[in-house]
């Protein structure tokens, strides 16, 4: 069975990279999926590591070489701030050798990450930016996970849809789309805040960007969770089935989108400032959808860039806010206040915890010698917790903290996140429309927080409003 | 002493001393420029100190190396003589300098 297969797979590359010209991307995936689900069958097919919840233990109990960051369980037990801070003050590059994902280097303090992540020439981002690798069979391909000069064109494709000047255009629809859906919340009941505002705004803005059947716009927010819970990435817990099914809807989808913006074009129709027209009307990417993994990683890349990061933080505001209420009180006496504290939600969340890199040759950190080959996490997390780079106590929620635009949580360095202005747009107009509605919001439960060592999400956290007096 | 001249995208200038050694994006955060993020703290990272140095003085500035060049490469409101100002050290050299600062940093 081996000799089969590794006869017909190096057959079928040149006949698949040709086909991509002709059969549409969707069908690709399932033929994809068809390919894995026969790989598994016969056993054939990479392991995949299964994540059972239990009870972590404390931190001190552990020898420094049994402490796994990677752990997806860690965030939702709230103990990743006693495990970072043991590994930022006990051992800052730290290596964790047999990991359900493998081996890995573990980078926690702000100095140390501010390092790895600019030196773009000694740590490679490819091929993911994930601790595990991408499911087996749809390895996508996608600039955040390639290092210059190809990472660069890329980008540069698409970074114009966010550009500031375009953000300017963009406010006053953002704040109708917010006002709208402040306006439709319950008062004085409970109700679903990640649902109702988090999840609704995200997708709002993410259809817009796509120029995306506004209908459909919660589809999504399902790719993006799905595309980023694989377990054997992330530690999440989409099956194979879900993750190629998701992919699959995904991929026909916005081929169609994209054919059909295409057709505009090529009969001489005005085309827009979308994210897809932006990749057409450029000479190096308008030919990307006969480049499947290229096409898919750019559309996953862009819809997960765009959704769990602002989404989690549009949650996490409410969370800080509610667990440190005097902050709040200052921020009512002090609305100017909010372009400050939307940096200090987004230092205090850091929806994502981490970045991955490559090391690519040895390179001695803190003591330490990272070889060649090994992979390298950069703790955005535990950075930003780091007492020896935030004056303040960085545990602290404090809205008008001193130096907070430092923070790790958009990365540094030439992957910096590309959204960054847009995420912050969007949570100030968020905060400015909420303090003209209400005067108080309580979170009434804890919230449900995400299976994954890489996003760190709410899926559930029950609110109740008060109106303003 | 030497002097250098910030004008913001709705033309307001801002003249202010020349401090020999520091670069030019602390000297800019020292006078409270407006405009001038400088997220990183000067180490060429981030790209919100971007400003726009008048053609007669580009050269005065000195070289691009390839850090700045990718970084400037993310804005997309690069000019021809974009510079990221923490990558310019200031000297007695530089008196009478004019920079002119974009309408957004990224």
């Amino acid at each position: 069975m081996n000799l089969l297969n590794s006869l017909i797979e190096p057959a079928l590359k040149p006949v698949m990279d040709k086909a991509a010209a002709v059969i549409p991307v969707h069908w690709q995936v399932r033929g994809a999926h068809a390919i894995q689900s026969i790989k598994q069958r016969t056993g054939r097919s990479r392991e995949v590591p299964v994540f059972n919840e239990v009870p972590l233990p404390d931190v001190s109990t552990l020898a420094l070489q049994d402490i796994d960051l990677s752990n997806p369980f860690l965030y939702r037990q709230g103990l990743w701030v006693s495990y970072f801070k043991r590994l930022r003050d006990e051992c800052p590059v730290h290596f964790q050798k047999q990991s359900p994902f493998g081996p890995f280097w573990s980078i926690t303090r702000y100095e140390d990450i501010m390092f790895v992540d600019t030196r773009h020439d000694l740590f490679s981002a490819e091929p993911i930016i994930s601790i595990g690798p991408q499911p087996e069979g749809l390895e996508i391909e996608t600039f955040i996970a390639m290092d210059p000069p190809r990472h660069d064109a890329q980008r540069q494709a698409v970074q114009g849809v966010v550009a500031p000047k375009n953000l300017a255009q963009m406010e006053a629809l953002i704040r109708s789309r917010t006002a709208d859906v402040l306006d439709q919340l319950p008062v004085d009941e409970p109700f679903d805040w990640v649902q109702r505002v988090s999840v609704e705004l995200t997708s709002r803005m993410l259809a817009t960007l796509f120029d995306f059947p506004f209908e459909l716009r919660h589809k999504l927010a399902y790719w993006s969770d799905v595309a980023s819970g694989a377990p054997e990435s992330t530690g999440g817990h989409a099956n194979r089935d879900e993750f190629f099914r998701a992919a699959a809807d995904m991929a026909q989808q916005m081929s169609l989108l994209w054919r059909e913006k295409e057709a505009r074009k090529a009969a001489g129709e005005e085309t827009g400032f979308d994210l897809i027209s932006l990749l057409l009307a450029n000479e190096d990417t308008r030919d990307m959808i006969n480049r499947p993994m290229e096409f898919m990683g750019n559309m996953v890349l862009l819809i997960i860039g765009g959704n769990d990061t602002t989404r989690n933080s549009m949650t996490g505001g409410v969370l800080a806010l509610n667990q440190f209420p005097d902050e709040f009180t200052k921020l009512k006496q002090n609305p100017e206040l909010i372009p400050n504290m939307v940096s200090e939600i987004i230092r205090w969340q850091t929806p994502l915890a981490y970045m991955r890199r490559v090391a690519k040759q040895d390179v001695t950190l803190n003591g330490q010698t990272i070889k060649q080959g090994d992979k390298v996490v950069m703790w955005y997390a535990s950075g930003n917790r780091d007492e020896r780079a935030f004056e303040q106590d960085p545990d602290q929620f404090i809205i008008d903290r001193k130096n907070v635009r430092k923070h790790l949580s958009f990365g540094f360095g030439v992957h910096r996140c590309m959204g960054n202005r847009l995420a912050e747009l969007q949570l100030r107009i968020l905060w400015e429309e909420i303090l003209k509605r209400f005067d108080r919001i309580e979170v009434l439960a804890e919230p449900e927080y995400v299976q994954s060592n890489f996003v760190r999400g709410y899926s559930a956290m029950t609110v109740k409003l008060s109106a303003k007096p | 002493m030497g002097q250098i001249t910030f004008i913001e995208h709705n033309g307001a200038a801002h003249v202010v001393e020349i401090a020999a050694g520091q670069t030019l994006m602390q000297t800019a955060v020292d006078n409270g420029i407006p405009g001038i993020d400088a997220d990183c703290g000067g180490a060429c990272a981030c790209g919100t100190c971007h400003v726009i140095v008048d053609h007669d003085w580009i050269q005065a500035t000195g070289n691009i190396n390839a850090d700045e060049q990718g970084m400037l490469g993310l804005t997309p409101e690069k000019a021809d003589t974009s510079r990221l100002s923490c990558q310019i050290t200031v000297s007695e050299a530089l008196d009478g300098l004019i920079v002119r600062l974009p309408e957004f940093q990224m």
